[in-house]
Order: structure tokens, then sequence, then C-alpha cells
């Protein structure tokens, strides 16, 4: 009865199927819907660029218009994995205009990117409207240049937490003056200057422009420019926030911020004078996403008395900066005894927590929260502690998403947050000191987390960090069926902990774990699971040589590779020496062809 | 060996913060009237001015035992549940968990490891350690199968910093030198909800001197103990960590104070077949990253040589003679000779170093040149 449908019906319904996930389950229907799925298909999305090669997704999916590659694993965010590992996009952007790909919209993430491969895209895609690079590197501000120049009908310029070299050139001003179909532009993350005039210029010429993300050295006066001419911006970054907060230039950038009526996502603040902050007020009130978490030095009662206008936030990234300095000669001239100074650190912990206070009475549509660590190298790092987190789970029951850096925690704390928010899809925790004990009880922190798994039924991805035993990954087996992703580090007692977890967590897609004692037993136990999941990384572990050889030999479609970052990169080392770092990934292409020489593909 | 990399990982500095009942000692430095003086105006003040969550004033906590982020082994020193009358720390034993119950896996033995290769971190008193106090180094060893918390530090130096607090420490007892340098002499370790403020513990002197002569590769006197570092961990973007270190330090700055954060920069020598990063915070003088990039590729001189039979000096000759030349990147994209300028304006305006053969380098100064003679 299915197939009495023409094929253009089936078309058209499969156009409501937009998740690549729902169209690849489609496609597994029957070999008509296959057929018609894989011509219609216009997005892509690739989640691992080691898994297919760019012929055979062309090959497959001739109309792609839009497509998104991620590259290095996660845990190259955090220098784990040695630059020039891999991931390089040049292959797919020349693939694809040898091809005669129509492409439109290109989303990285975590890839190399060359100035080569930004000119070719440029000069490849006539309709080429979309660039979104997150975390990648790899290029400089000639290539940007190239994709301004060329791109004629570009919308959107998306640059996330790249490392992007500045060469000076004035690539901003290369967007020619018909240029005036951009909708986003985001360059926040690039070091130089840019003309702030051509700035202006092409700001006043795009009508559409919806979101615009300044980088630090664009200053205040052009800020406020640029909104006047802007009143329609969805999404503002800004660049530096620094001026005298009586001139006359700030006064004139409260008054555009008022016109702003559209503004719901604030970010930036990247070089602040806290006493400009004022100036935002008037936008604070519809604000639903606000980024401070690059903001310097805006302590945190100032934050707060910001945080307080912004009742309807839903989304809020923040570190809680407190300038130790000024508190460790609080009284006297003489340093602070060890007692004078865990009183202070427990007042300003109380201000972070406090500052989380504040939002959990304003905040109450709040869903993601991301805490960061103010002050990473310090020693005295007060930051947040568990309170926080409790105080923020009582006050905002939506909240769906979590990344929170915290001096401690407790497991009192965490089974209270899993009673009060049942919701979480996202809950990652990071202890700054990684195997913390319960600051209270001095016991793993086992149950808190098993807490977490057990309430929040949709949970997708787990960080979990603290002291911890096999018990938690006991827990995660058993009651974490949604999970996808969980990372590990310095957690467990023995093979049994990782073994919990690839017996339990169906919907598994990709494990990291570093520095925990997990090996060969847990590793070869169930070697058919690895082709369910999209990766796994398993660094400073108890894994062998061996093993992962005998892993590789019985799945030949998975790549195993070994990262070998020592000094024998030539000689061959014994079965039984312990693998510093092994990726492993399901792949129907086989080895990859451009792993450099310390890497290995057993 | 990189399988040898485990060998050379070192055993796990567990530092735990553990809430000790009733531990008096006598407090430092002897300004004991005054600072508890200042304690109650805090506090008072404290609780004047911040509504606690619960209301109940303020927890007492181990801060200082957790107050390095990125030292992973932050050297909370734990103490023991005796009362000490002695300083001696080697009789210092904790294990986990509540009193009485004891889990023989996972038990910790918390000695003064005078043989440990760690790089511990000092915590730092206010006034500078020559008054003799400096903390302890105390660490624990996991027994079992547990994985305490290992240095993975990868055998490099790379990890290992000096310790930036001593830059920051003119030693001048006038100057609010902070940041970050909460450093406690000795540990804190606080029970809950007991009334019992901190404890601490003074190391003798003698143990600091121990702790520095233990650094690894360290040469220079004014290289205390560094916090060790662990790699990618607290696990934040580099992205991100380096634009709080920027930021950071700018603000520091100000207050006349070099600023904490790593600054990554990578590392490039002709010939070898991949790029390296160093922190550059983590050295002081231009002798420490030297010697740290000279064993970060030594590898690749080996690899080149190794049929020779290298001698020592030889090798050495290789990386500080003629043949090698450290160059850094500047701010403008010029290429310059490491060495040239005080290390502080160095670090700030250096974004990538690189390894070039003395041939290369002939351009870039007298020096160079020089050397490249000396090899003919």
């Amino acid at each position: 009865m299915l197939n009495y449908f023409p094929e253009e019906v089936l078309e058209h319904v499969f156009d409501f199927v937009t998740s690549h996930r729902d169209r690849n389950a489609v496609s597994l229907v029957c070999k008509s819907w296959y057929s018609v799925e894989r011509f219609s298909r216009e997005k892509v999305f690739i989640g691992n660029c080691y898994a297919v090669n760019p012929e055979r997704v062309i090959a497959r999916f001739p109309r792609v218009r839009s497509l998104t590659l991620k590259g290095k694993p996660h845990f190259a965010d955090f220098n784990l994995v040695p630059p020039d590992w891999g991931g390089y996009v040049y292959p797919w952007i020349e693939a694809m205009a040898k091809h005669g790909i129509n492409l439109e919209e290109l989303r990285l993430k975590r890839m190399v990117v060359s100035d080569e491969s930004l000119e070719l895209l440029a000069k490849s895609f006539p309709n080429f409207k979309s660039l979104v690079l997150v975390s990648c590197e790899g290029f400089t501000t000639d290539g940007l240049a190239a994709i301004a120049s060329n791109c004629r009908f570009l919308r959107e310029l998306d640059l996330q937490e790249n490392e992007v070299d500045d060469r000076k050139g004035q690539w901003l001003s290369c967007f020619p003056d018909s240029c005036t179909s951009l909708i986003s532009l985001n360059f926040a993350c690039l070091k130089g200057e840019v003309n702030a005039a051509a700035l202006e210029r092409l700001v006043a010429r795009c009508p559409n422009l919806r979101s615009l993300r300044l980088n630090h050295a664009v200053p205040l006066d052009t800020l406020q420019k640029i909104l006047t001419q802007a009143p329609q911006l969805n999404d503002l970054g800004t660049g530096s926030f620094v001026h005298d907060p009586d001139s006359e230039t700030c006064g004139k950038l409260k008054n555009a911020m008022k016109k702003c009526k559209s503004i719901r996502s604030l970010s930036g603040f990247l070089d602040v004078n806290a006493r400009c902050l004022p100036a935002v007020y008037p936008i604070c009130t519809n604000l639903t996403s606000l980024n401070l978490s690059y903001a310097p030095g805006i302590y945190s009662n100032d934050l707060i008395k910001l945080i307080c206008h912004c009742k309807k936030l839903e989304r809020l990234w923040v570190c809680f900066f407190i300038k130790l300095i000024h508190y460790t000669y609080f009284f006297s001239g003489v340093p602070l005894s060890n007692q004078g100074l865990n009183w202070i650190m427990q007042i300003l912990d109380t201000i972070g927590d406090k500052g989380l206070g504040a939002v959990a009475s304003t905040c109450k549509e709040l869903q993601e929260l991301r805490v960061f660590p103010s002050d990473l190298y310090g020693v005295g790092n007060a930051g947040v502690t568990e309170e926080g987190l409790v105080a923020i789970s009582a006050g905002c029951p939506k909240l769906n998403s979590i990344l929170y850096f915290c001096q401690q925690m407790t497991n009192a704390a965490l089974i209270t947050v899993a009673k009060n928010c049942p919701n979480f899809i996202r809950f990652r925790l990071c202890t700054l000191n990684p195997t913390i004990p319960d600051a209270v009880t001095n016991l793993p922190l086992d149950e808190g987390f098993g807490a977490i798994v057990q309430s929040c039924k949709g949970l997708k991805r787990l960080s979990v960090s603290g002291l911890l035993t096999d018990q938690v990954f006991l827990y995660i087996g058993m009651y974490a069926e949604q999970l996808e992703m969980l990372s590990i580090a310095f957690a467990g007692d023995s093979d049994k902990g990782m073994l919990y977890v690839l017996n339990g967590c169906k919907k598994l897609k990709k494990l990291e774990i570093r520095d925990s004692p997990f090996g060969n037993v847990a590793l070869l136990a169930d070697v058919g699971k690895y082709e369910t999941m999209r990766s796994l990384w398993m660094s400073s572990c108890e894994v062998t040589f061996g093993a992962c050889k005998t892993l590789a030999e019985k799945m030949p479609r998975l790549n195993v590779e070994i990262i070998n970052e020592g000094e024998e990169i030539e000689a061959s080392p014994d079965d039984r020496h312990r693998v510093e770092k092994m990726y492993l990934y399901r792949t129907l292409v086989g080895p990859r062809r451009d792993a450099p020489d310390f890497v290995w593909t057993l | 060996m990189s399988w040898d990399c485990r060998g050379m990982r070192f055993e796990a500095e567990f530092i735990q913060n553990c809430p000790i009942p009733n531990l008096m000692s006598p407090p430092l430095l002897g300004v004991k009237g005054q600072s508890q003086c200042n304690v109650s105006l805090m506090a008072s003040s404290a609780s004047a001015d911040c509504a606690t969550p619960n209301g109940s004033g303020l927890k007492e906590r181990n801060y200082l035992g957790l107050s390095d982020c990125s030292s992973v082994d932050s050297s909370a020193v734990s103490v023991p549940e005796e009362t000490k009358s002695n300083l001696n720390l080697k009789a210092t034993e904790l294990t986990l968990g509540l009193p009485g119950s004891q889990s023989p896996e996972r038990e910790l033995d918390f000695t003064l490891q005078s043989s440990s290769k760690l790089d511990e971190k000092q915590l730092f008193p206010l006034i500078p350690s020559k008054d003799g106090i400096c903390s302890l180094t105390q660490k624990a060893v996991v027994s079992g199968n547990k994985r305490g918390f290992a240095d993975t530090v990868n055998g490099f130096s790379e990890s290992k910093s000096t310790n930036w607090m001593f830059n920051a420490a003119g030693c001048d007892s006038g100057q609010p030198k902070l940041a970050g340098n909460a450093g406690i002499n000795g540990m804190l370790s606080n029970r809950p909800s007991g009334a019992q403020p901190s404890v601490k513990t003074e190391v003798p002197a003698k143990t600091s001197k121990e702790c520095n002569n233990k650094m690894n590769g360290s040469n220079t006197n004014s290289s205390p103990a560094a916090k060790a570092q662990v790699v990618g961990w607290p696990p934040i973007r580099s992205f991100r960590k380096n634009s709080l270190a920027t930021t950071s330090k700018n603000n520091d700055e100000v207050d006349g104070k070099p600023g904490p954060g790593a600054l990554f920069v990578k590392v490039s020598m002709d010939g070898a077949p991949y790029l390296r990063k160093v922190d550059l915070r983590t050295y002081s003088t231009y002798q420490e990253l030297s010697s740290a990039l000279e064993k970060m590729f030594s590898c690749f001189t080996l690899g080149a040589q190794r049929r020779e039979m290298l001698s020592e000096s030889k090798l050495r000759d290789l990386l500080h003679g003629s043949e090698y030349v450290l160059t850094y990147e500047d701010k403008d994209g010029d290429w310059m000779l490491v060495g040239d300028v005080p290390w502080e304006m160095f670090i700030s305006s250096c974004k990538r170093l690189k390894i070039m053969k003395g041939s290369d380098a002939i351009g870039l100064a007298p020096r160079a040149v020089e050397k490249s003679k000396n090899q003919y």
C-alpha cells in the first residue's frame, strides 16, 4: 500500500522530516523510501568525518546543500590530542567542488580549515550562504577575506571560539558594497582590529542583519553607532565595553539600546568597565540568553545587579569573577592567617553562591546554565559550591542543561538537585579537584550521581567528576537509558565500572574516558557494542597494545587508532605495554590515509 | 619511551581535604592576636553583609586544600585525626570515609614522601617563604586498583610550572600580592559543622628545601616547588583558557602583579613531524624554557643521530650550539631571536616558537651567525 504513493508525494512528505535521525530511520524502511529519501536530502550531518568519505556522501546524497562535519574527538578541546592529528576539511570541499554540488551551507566543528580550503570554498559554490566554524583552527583572516570577497549571497559567517591567525589584512573591508544579504556575523574570536568605518557601513547596508557579535577590538563608540543603524538585531555580542560611564557616548549607547527592542540574546563584554553595564539594562527585560562567561573582572555584585533585571532568561553562561587581591589584606596591613583566609574564602564562595541565588530567584524560566571557574590558576579560587547548585535547582524548575565547575560537591546536594529538576538532558559537573569526595561526609559521590541518573529519565549527556567508585557506573548502567554521551575522568576502581556502562547504556554513542583504571577485560568484553557507537576514547587507562590489536582484528569496521607521542616513534611496542591514548570509531571506509606518523591505526 | 611514560608517571598525589575535629596548632607568623582580631572583624562583617543561603552562618570549609584548581593535586593537606604535638608529618595517616570505617581497598596513606618526584605545589604564605615556612608536601598514595590522581605530565616538563606565585612574590610583605596566591601556609582543614576553625601545620624549612631540590630539571634557585598541572584539567577549551588568561593578566597588571593563567603557544621544530604546545607561564626564565624545549624535542634529534651514539655533550651542542636556534613570532608577525628582551616582555608578545636550524636563522641575529661560523 505504501508503494502506491508516487514518489513526489513521498518526497513532499519527507520534506517535513527534518532531523537527520528521523531521515536515517526513514531511509531504512524499504528500497524505494531509501531512494526517495536520498535524493531529497539536503542537509547531511556527519558526526565523525572519518566514518565515511566525501565521495560516498556525495554519491548517496547528490542534492546535498548543507553539510555538517565534526572532526577531532571531544577531548581535543583540552589539549589531549596532539596537533596535526587530522580532521581536514579540504578533501571534502575539493570533492564537492569536483562533483558540482550546490553547496550552500557548511558547518564544521573541531576541524582543521586552511586558507586554501576557504578560498576553494568561496570560489566553487556560487550559492554559498552560510559558514559556521566552531573550535576550528588552521586558517587566517586571509581565508576570511576570500569568503567575504567571493560569496555574493553570503548570509551567515559565524566564527565561534576558533584559533585564527590575524594577518592584519582588512578582511571585513572585503565585503563588497553589493553585499547586503548578511543575516548573521560573528567574529568575536578574532584578535585583530577591523576597520570600524567598514563595519558600520556593512551593518548599515544589511537590513536583514539579526545577529552581530563583535570582537574585543571594536570599541564602545563603534558599538553605539552600529546599534543606531541596526535596531532590528536579535542577538548582540558586544566588543569592548569600556568607556567613561559619564560620557556622552555611554549616554547615546543607552538610548540606542532602548530602541533595540528585539534583542533577545546578549554576549561579549570581552573587556568591560562594570560601571558601563547599566547601559544594557533596557534590553535585559526581554533577554532570553546571556553569556557573560568571557567577561573579566565584573565583580559578582555588579553581575548580580545585571541579572536581577533579566527575568525572562532561559540561557545563562557566567563565571563569578572575584578579585581575591582586595580581600587578603582586609583590615590590616599584615597578611591574613590561615584562619582569616579561610573565612575570606567562605565569604567569597558565598558571593559566588549568592550570585547563583540571585539567578535562582530571578530567572524562573532558566533552562540552561553554565558556570565557569572564576580564576583558573589562582590558588584561592573561590568560586561556587554545591549550595549554589541547590539554590538554582530549587529556583529554576525548568532547568534541563547544566555545566557546573565547582570547588566541591556533596551527595546530599546532588540528591536534592535530582529531586528538584528531573528534566535534565545534559548534566555536566566538574569539580576543580577531580577526585574530591563529598565535602561533608568524605564519601564518594556515587550516590549523588546515582540520584541524578535515576531521576532524570531523559538524560542524554553526562559528565561525572569527584571521587567515584565502580558503584556510580552501576547506577549509570542501570538507570541512564537515554544516555548518549558519557565523559569520565579519574573515576572507577576496576573494569567492572566500564562494563556496567557498556552493558547498560543501550543508546550510548560517545564514551570518553581518561585516567581511569579500566583495562582489557572491559575493552574486549563486548566488541560488537562499538559498532553501535560513534566513538570511544580512552587515555591513561589500563588498556594494552595487545588488546587493541585484538579488538582491531575482530572488528574490521572499526578504526582503532593509537596515538603514540613518545620518543620512540619507530619502535614497535610490546603487546603488554599500556596504551597512552586510544581512539576508536566505526567507519565505512577503513583506515584513514591522512593519519600522521604518531597515529597508528591497528 | 612512550610506554615508559607510565613508569615516569607519578603516583597519585592524592591530597584530600578531610574534616578534622579539634586540631589546634599555633597560628603562623606569630600574628595570632592580630589575625584573630581580623578574623572576628571579618566574621562579623561577613555575617552582616552576606546573607548566607541557609542563614545559619558561614560553613567552614577547607578551601586551601582545594585551592588550586589547575593543580590537580590540590595541596590540601589532610590533617590527622589526632592532636599532634609536633609537626612531624610522617606520622600522619589518613583514611577516607567516616572515622572508624575503613575500606581496605581505598585506604589512603598520607605520608610525607621525601622521595617523591612529583612537583608539589607549595602553598605560599603571604609572607615570603624565606621565613622558613612552606607548605607541606603531603601526598597520598592510593593503594589498590583505584587510580588516584595521577599526574599526567607525560614525562615532559611542559606541564610543570615554576610557581608563578613566586614571581609575584617580590618578597615584600608590604604589598598585596595575592591574586590567587591565597597561599596558605600549611594546611587547612575544617570540620564543616564544627566550631573549630582552620588547622594549620607547619612544615619545617628543611622540607621546603627538599621540595625545591626535587624539581625535575629545574635548575634555578628561584624556582620553588611547582604546582603540578594535569593536562586538560579542568576541562575548559584552550580558547577559553587563553582568553581568561589574557584578560585576567590585563586586569592584574593594573594591580601591579603578573596574572595567573596559561599561555599556550605552539612550538615547531624544523624537521619534526608534529608540533607541540607549551604553557609559557610555567617558566620564569629563558633557561627553564630552553631546557624544557630541549627535553621535549630531544627525541627528534636523537632519532636523527641515533646511529652515532650521541654523547650528552653532543646533544647539548645540537640544541644550544650552532645547530639549532630558538626563535619566536611576535605580535607584529616578525620572527625574533629568543632571549633579547626581558622575560615578561617576551611572554606578553610571543605568539609561537620555532626551533630553527642555525643555517636558516642567519638573517635573525649576529649571534646566530656566530654560531654557524663556529660550526666550521
